[in-house]
C-alpha cells in the first residue's frame, strides 16, 4: 500500500498512520456499512423513512400528494416544524429537554402580531421582539436548568404550562389575532421568482461543492486523514441533485386554474437553508459547538477541560427558544394568524419526533442541525397525508405518540448497539 | 534520575477538608523535572483529593503551592493547565463521542478567527503520537468509544503531553488493564519522564511503581508518612507505610500514626 508523500513520511512506520494512506471506495462504503451495522445509523431512518411516507401516501391518494401544488404545501408545512427542532437539537445535543419549546413559539408569535395589530408596529420591530421574547424566556429555562440544577424537564414541563396561559391572557379566550403584514405572510405563502429560486440553488450547491472539493484537497496535500476524492464527488452531487430537483418541482405551475401563474420557491426556504447553514457551521467549525458535543458526550470530563459548562447549557436553551421564536412567525404566516393554542398541542412532539429521526439523540452527544431538516420533512409528510387522507382528529393523536415513540426506540436501540460494539 | 535540581512542584502545609472531615494534614509533597514520583496510599489515604486540589478543582484550605520557585494561585482547572500541571484521571475524562484529536485539544482548541483549524490540530496530535511512540491506534479520526482501555490510557497522556506541560499526574493509569496494556502504559510514563516532565504516579500496584518510580510518597490517613528514594526502600516497607503509616524508623511518630486509628 502506498503512503503519501512530505510529513506523512516521518510518520509513515507508526500504525496510526494507516488512516492517511489512499483509501478506495470500497474500503470506505464498507466502513459506512460496518458503522451503520454498531448502530452508527446516521441519516438512514429518515430518509428510508421519507421514502417509505411518499410510496405510502401516492398509494392511498395517487392524484393528491404528489401533485405540485402539495409539494409546495409540504415545504411550507415543513418551514415551522424543522426550526423548532433545529433549536432542540442544541438541547438534545446536551441531553436535556425543552418541552416547553412548541408553546414559547405560540408566545412568541402571540407577540408579534400583537404588535403589529395593536401596536401598529412595523414589521421588523414585532419580529425582532418575538425574538428576544424567545431569548428571554430561554434565559429563564436556562438559568433554572444550568444554575439551579433543577431538571430541563420539570422546568420545562411547568413552562410548558405556564406559557400557555400568557398567550390566551394575551390573545384571549376564543380570540384570534390576524396576520396580514405583507412581509409576514409572504414567508409562507408568496414565492420568489423562478430565476431568482434558481439561481439560489445554483449557487449553494457550487458554493458546497468548493467547499467539500478545497476541503477534501487540503487534507490530501497536508497528508491527513481525508475520505476517498469519489465519496466527496458523490456527495456533492447528492446535494445539488437535491437542491436543483427541488427548485424544480417548485419553480412548475401550480395555480389551481390556467389563468393565472403560481410558481417558485417560497421565501421560507431559503430562510430555512440559512438557519441550516449557520447551525452546521457553528456545531461543526467552532469551539462552541465541538464543546457542545463534548458536555454531551461526557460533561465531567468537559469541565476538567476548563469549559465553562453552566455557561453553555443556559445557552443552548436560549437557543432553543430563539429558534422557537421564528418558528412561531413562519407558523403565523403560514395560519395567517395567531390563535391562543397556538403551539400547544403535538406542535413539541413533531419537533422532538423531526429531530430524533434525523438522527439526534435524545441521550447527549450525537446530532446536527441537517437531522432538523430531514426529521422535519417526515414529519411534515406524516401530517400532510393525514390531512390528504383525511384521518380523524384521534387518528392523528395516536399516530403522532406512535411515531415518537418508534423514534426513541431506534434511538434508544442504535445506542445499545453502539454501547456492545463500542463505538 | 535527576535528583538534584528544584522541585518544578513543591507543596507545602497543605490542609484540606470536607465539612467536619479534615482530609489533608500539613501535607508537603514536591516533584522535580524527570523525576516519576509515584504516590501511593491506601483508599481513603487522600491521593485523590491532593492531586485535585493541585488541579484547582478544590481549593485549598491553608498551605502553600510553589511552581518554578514562585507562589502561585490555583483556582480552577484553567490555572493549573496554564501553568503546565496536566492530569490524566481514573475515570479517563475523554468524550467518547468525539475522536482522537478533538480529545487532545479539548477546551484548548486552536482556531482561525473562530473557525477551528482542524488540519494543524490533527498534524499536532499525530507528531505528540509519534514523539510517544504510540503505535496501536487505527486513525486518529477514529472515535475513542471505539478504543480498548490501553488505547484510551494512551490517548489521555498524549494529551497531556500535548501542551507545553511540566508536571503530568497520572491517577492509577494501570488500574483497569491487561498486562500487554499495563506494559505500554508503563513505557510511556517511563517516556514521559525522559523527555523532561516532571511526572506524578498515583498506584496501587507496588509492580508498576517500582518498575518506573524515581521517588515514592507515601500517604497515611490524610498525612505524609515518608518520601523516600525508591532504591531506598522495599516493597514490604512501602507496603507497611502504606497500611500502618510507619516502618522501621520510616514513616509517621508511633502516636500520630496511632492517633489515627
Amino acid at each position: 500500500m502506498s503512503i503519501d508523500k512530505g510529513a506523512a513520511m516521518k510518520l509513515a512506520d507508526s500504525d496510526f498512520a494507516a488512516d492517511r494512506r489512499p483509501r478506495d471506495v470500497r474500503s470506505a462504503l464498507g466502513d459506512y456499512w460496518g458503522r451503520v451495522r454498531s448502530g452508527d445509523l446516521g441519516a438512514l431512518p429518515a430518509i428510508l423513512g421519507l421514502a417509505g411516507l411518499v410510496v405510502l401516501f401516492t398509494a392511498l391518494r395517487p392524484e393528491t400528494f404528489l401533485s405540485e401544488r402539495n409539494i409546495a404545501n409540504l415545504f411550507t408545512q415543513a418551514m415551522p416544524v424543522t426550526i423548532l427542532a433545529m433549536g432542540l437539537v442544541f438541547v438534545l445535543l446536551l441531553g436535556e429537554i425543552d418541552l416547553s419549546a412548541g408553546v414559547a413559539s405560540g408566545v412568541c408569535g402571540g407577540v408579534m402580531a400583537k404588535l403589529m395589530v395593536d401596536a401598529g408596529q412595523p414589521w421588523y420591530v414585532a419580529v425582532l421582539s418575538a425574538v428576544a421574547a424567545g431569548i428571554v424566556i430561554g434565559t429563564a429555562i436556562g438559568w433554572l436548568v444550568a444554575v439551579v440544577r433543577i431538571p430541563s424537564f420539570v422546568v420545562t414541563l411547568a413552562l410548558f404550562l405556564g406559557l400557555q396561559g400568557i398567550t390566551l391572557r394575551l390573545i384571549g379566550q376564543g380570540g384570534t389575532v390576524p396576520v396580514h403584514d405583507e412581509v409576514i405572510v409572504a414567508l409562507a405563502n408568496k414565492n420568489m421568482p423562478v430565476w431568482l429560486g434558481w439561481a439560489l440553488a445554483a449557487v449553494t450547491a457550487a458554493g458546497y461543492a468548493v467547499i467539500q472539493l478545497w476541503r477534501w484537497r487540503r487534507q490530501h496535500e497536508r497528508g491527513l486523514a481525508s475520505k476517498p476524492v469519489q465519496l466527496v464527488v458523490a456527495q456533492v452531487a447528492v446535494v445539488a441533485v437535491a437542491l436543483l430537483f427541488g427548485t424544480y418541482v417548485l419553480s412548475l405551475d401550480r395555480a389551481p386554474s390556467p389563468a393565472i401563474t403560481l410558481a417558485g420557491v417560497p421565501w421560507g426556504v431559503p430562510l430555512v437553508a440559512l438557519l441550516l447553514i449557520v447551525a452546521t457551521f457553528v456545531l461543526g467549525r467552532t469551539a462552541y459547538g465541538r464543546h457542545l458535543y463534548a458536555i454531551g458526550g461526557n460533561a465531567e470530563a468537559a469541565r476538567r477541560a476548563g469549559i465553562n459548562v453552566t455557561r453553555l447549557r443556559m445557552s443552548v436553551f436560549m437557543i432553543c427558544s430563539g429558534l422557537a421564536a421564528i418558528a412561531g412567525i413562519f407558523a403565523a404566516s403560514r395560519l395567517n394568524s395567531v390563535t391562543p393554542d397556538a403551539g400547544a398541542g403535538n406542535t413539541l412532539l413533531f419537533a422532538v419526533g423531526a429531530a430524533v429521526i434525523g438522527g439526534t439523540s435524545l441521550f447527549g452527544g450525537r446530532g446536527r442541525a441537517r437531522d432538523a431538516v430531514l426529521g422535519g420533512l417526515v414529519v411534515a409528510s406524516i401530517e400532510n397525508g393525514l390531512g390528504l387522507l383525511g384521518a380523524k382528529a384521534y387518528v392523528n393523536f395516536l399516530i403522532t405518540g406512535a411515531v415518537l415513540l418508534l423514534a426513541a426506540s431506534i434511538d434508544a436501540l442504535a445506542r445499545r448497539r453502539r454501547a456492545s460494539t463500542g463505538r | 534520575m535527576a535528583e538534584n535540581g528544584d522541585p518544578v512542584l513543591r507543596l507545602t502545609g497543605l490542609n484540606k477538608s470536607f465539612g467536619a472531615v479534615h482530609v489533608l494534614h500539613d501535607v508537603d509533597f514536591a516533584v522535580r523535572a524527570g523525576e516519576v514520583m509515584a504516590l501511593v496510599g491506601d483508599n481513603g489515604a487522600g491521593k485523590s483529593t491532593l492531586i485535585k486540589c493541585i488541579a484547582g478543582i478544590h481549593p485549598i484550605d491553608s498551605g502553600t503551592i510553589e511552581f518554578d520557585g514562585r507562589q502561585v494561585e490555583i483556582g480552577g482547572p484553567r490555572d493549573a493547565a496554564a501553568l503546565g500541571i496536566e492530569v490524566v484521571y481514573q475515570d479517563l475524562a475523554l468524550a467518547d463521542n468525539l475522536d482522537i484529536v478533538q480529545n487532545m485539544f479539548l477546551g484548548r482548541e486552536r482556531r482561525r478567527g473562530i473557525v477551528l483549524d482542524e488540519d494543524s490540530m490533527e498534524q499536532a496530535a499525530r507528531e505528540t503520537l509519534a514523539r510517544l511512540s504510540v503505535r496501536t491506534v487505527k486513525s486518529v479520526r477514529q472515535q475513542v468509544a471505539s478504543l480498548s482501555g490501553g488505547q484510551r490510557q494512551t490517548v489521555a497522556i498524549a494529551k497531556a503531553a500535548l501542551w507545553e506541560s511540566k508536571v503530568v499526574i497520572l491517577d492509577e493509569p494501570t488500574a483497569a488493564l491487561g498486562v500487554a496494556q499495563t506494559r505500554q502504559v508503563l513505557d510511556l510514563v517511563r517516556r514521559l519522564a525522559d523527555t523532561g516532565h516532571a511526572v506524578v504516579l498515583i498506584s496501587h500496584n507496588m509492580n508498576d511503581v517500582f518498575e518506573v518510580a524515581d521517588r515514592v510518597t507515601a500517604l497515611y490517613l490524610g498525612r505524609v508518612a515518608a518520601d523516600v528514594k525508591r532504591a531506598d526502600v522495599t516493597t514490604g516497607q512501602v507496603v507497611e507505610l502504606i497500611t500502618a503509616g510507619r516502618s522501621g524508623d520510616l514513616g509517621l511518630a508511633p502516636a500520630t500514626a496511632a492517633e489515627n486509628i
